[in-house]
């Protein structure tokens, strides 16, 4: 589309940059042309969002944030008197998991390609922050249904920050609104999950890709494409974004519907991973679940969190822990002194260092879901000892690569 | 205005003095928003401290008092019950109450204040799942099972069967972990006692 001087189009872009911002960010975005699957999860996770939002918009029209009434207005309201409610549940609930299990995939997918080193540091830091507000969204949209694992969890959460020395109990009361976790809890998280989160997160996903049209895509070869221009200015190894990966990522698209589909019509509760079984009972205070567990996604977090032992009986150097593992990767980018940006010329050490943090990762993640024995709670602190040796140790290790050469341009492997 | 006339020491002391009136504005704003969270009246009057008058208390009774929607149990003990809490220390598995939930006054063997020893305060909430032990001052009683004649009176879960000493001290492999949590409380007077309000030695 050409700028146009005539007609609708002219009319438009002389008092607004449509047809500017349609070219800036797409139709004259050029984005190498070696991209691989792991560039799907990006455009999927914004994919997921809109699922999000709009099966959200619609929950919130029949779900009742009353301590007395939402269990009722969940499970029977949307999921039996509402006409097609379940669906528009099942919607959401298993896009939550899906959204965590996309942004996972597209953070390892910068892990392994560098996608956070110089220019793209800040790439990596809004990206850091959309997880934290996800996660933040993810932990308050689950007390919403108020059944026992919503109360429980919440009610596990919220004591790690009475855990604080000196304003721990003062902060969960102001937290909770009341002594207990009750009425004005479930208000306030209502409120953040369906206005403030969403408003943040949205800002936040605008600012990543701000940055990232500023500096340009990385790729599986780690090589800037912008320092091989043709005659006209473009990158020789860039192409249009679209049509070209418009098309290519609506492929991903439908696959990714396909997986979605089977879990939303044929197990939306995963087998008590998406939707765990304590919570098709109402939250009751008076009687714990015999095993509390959070939701798949925050269970490596979960682990890290019981494997520091207590000091003088407060569990706050675990906090300390699971809040250290998260902000440990908002550093990566100066962790990591090796000027390589893809494991393709890295040292095949590093590959299998990258290999094992993977499994600590996954090991972690299932170890959270299980009750704690002697020996697991060994296996997790050896998880976590390397979950953050990995990080902490870069700066050292990484100097000590031995790379391959890279090439020049851009390889098509 | 051509730039030669702008005096641009002046003009920074206007944009800092302008920043800083609105960031301490800003501040000022944020409080409401922030003091809204704190819990409403009508939850600190559900939360505020009770008074039990414990004037007719005899020793070996206990009575049940609601706090912040808890049953608290306040027990007053024989002398004969305060010589078993210094015997039955190695059946207990949190003896000193170091890892369990008590004001720092009443980290003792009666878990009480020093001037009313034989008065223990309790949450009667089991910590293990929250059930609401039994008094079973009775030391012969059919609950005793395992512990048989060692079962020197106590709290009895039925729920899953924990045994708590009458100190609300936990006795060792139970599903319990913790002793009975201590709620904090200060005694107004001899006779009346204020739950919910810490009085370390009055």
């Amino acid at each position: 589309m050409e700028q146009k001087s005539n007609g609708l189009m002219g009319w438009v872009d002389a008092r607004y940059p449509a047809t500017k911002t349609w070219e800036k960010h797409l139709a004259k975005y050029y984005t190498p042309k070696n991209f691989n699957f792991w560039y799907f999860f990006g455009s999927l996770a914004f994919m997921v969002l809109v699922i999000q939002i709009l099966s959200g918009v619609f929950l919130t029209m029949f779900y009742k944030p009353d301590t007395a009434l939402a269990f009722q207005s969940v499970e029977m309201g949307i999921m039996r008197d509402v006409e097609w409610g379940w669906l528009i549940r099942y919607f959401h609930s298993t896009g939550a998991s899906a959204f965590f299990i996309v942004v996972y995939l597209h953070m390892f997918r910068a892990l392994i390609y560098g996608s956070y080193k110089k220019p793209r540091e800040l790439i990596w830091i809004f990206g850091m922050l959309i997880f934290l507000a996800l996660m933040a969204e993810g932990f308050m949209g689950y007390l919403l249904p108020w059944g026992q694992m919503s109360f429980w969890g919440a009610q596990v959460i919220i004591n790690l920050v009475s855990a604080i020395p000196f304003v721990g109990e003062g902060l969960s009361t102001w937290v909770r609104g009341d002594f207990v976790i009750g009425d004005a809890t479930l208000n306030r998280f209502f409120s953040l999950h369906v206005a403030a989160i969403p408003l943040i997160l949205i800002g936040l996903i605008f600012a990543h890709i701000v940055a990232l049209h500023e500096v340009g895509s990385n790729n599986p070869d780690g090589v800037e494409i912008k320092k091989n221009k043709d005659a006209n200015g473009i990158p020789k190894d860039g192409i249009p974004f679209h049509p070209y990966y418009s098309v290519k990522d609506i492929v991903g698209v439908i696959v990714f519907l396909m997986f979605f589909s089977i879990v939303v019509f044929f197990m939306p509760e995963m087998f008590g991973y998406f939707l765990e079984h304590a919570n098709f009972e109402p939250a009751n205070p008076l009687k714990t679940p015999e095993h509390i567990a959070p939701v798949w996604y925050f269970t490596p977090y979960y682990s890290i969190l019981r494997a520091v032992p207590s000091i003088a009986g407060s569990a706050f150097p675990g906090v300390i822990a699971m809040g250290a593992a998260i902000v440990v990767m908002f550093f990566l980018p100066w962790l990591d002194r090796n000027p390589v940006k893809s494991i393709r010329y890295r040292a095949g050490w590093y590959k299998v260092l990258v290999a094992i943090f993977v499994v600590t990762f996954i090991v972690l993640g299932i170890l959270g879901t299980l009750s704690v024995t002697d020996g697991r709670t060994l296996l997790a602190q050896v998880c976590t000892a390397y979950y953050f040796a990995f990080f902490l140790l870069m700066p050292i290790y990484t100097k000590l690569e031995k790379n391959k050469p890279v090439p020049e341009r851009v390889t098509m492997k | 205005m051509s730039a030669d006339a702008v005096n641009n020491s002046k003009r920074r002391l206007l944009v800092a003095a302008t920043s800083v009136v609105g960031a301490v504005g800003a501040g000022f704003v944020a409080v409401p928003f922030i003091k809204s969270w704190n819990p409403s009246a009508k939850a600190l009057a559900a939360g505020a401290p009770v008074l039990a008058d414990i004037s007719k208390l005899e020793e070996g009774q206990m009575i049940v008092v609601e706090w912040r929607g808890k049953p608290v149990y306040i027990l007053k003990r024989t002398d004969d019950n305060m010589k078993v809490l210094e015997t039955d220390t190695d059946m207990l598995a949190d003896v000193n109450s170091d890892a369990s939930k008590q004001p720092d006054c009443c980290k003792n063997i009666g878990r009480s204040h020093d001037k009313h020893t034989k008065t223990v305060v309790m949450e009667g909430v089991c910590t293990h799942l929250g059930c609401a032990p039994k008094y079973l001052p009775d030391m012969n009683n059919p609950f005793a099972g395992a512990l048989g004649a060692d079962w020197k009176g106590g709290f009895f879960c039925p729920c899953h069967g924990s045994f708590y000493d009458l100190s609300g001290r936990v006795y060792k492999s139970m599903p319990a972990p913790t002793n009975l949590p201590v709620p904090i409380h200060k005694y107004e007077s001899d006779t009346v006692i204020m739950i919910g309000q810490d009085g370390s030695n009055a």
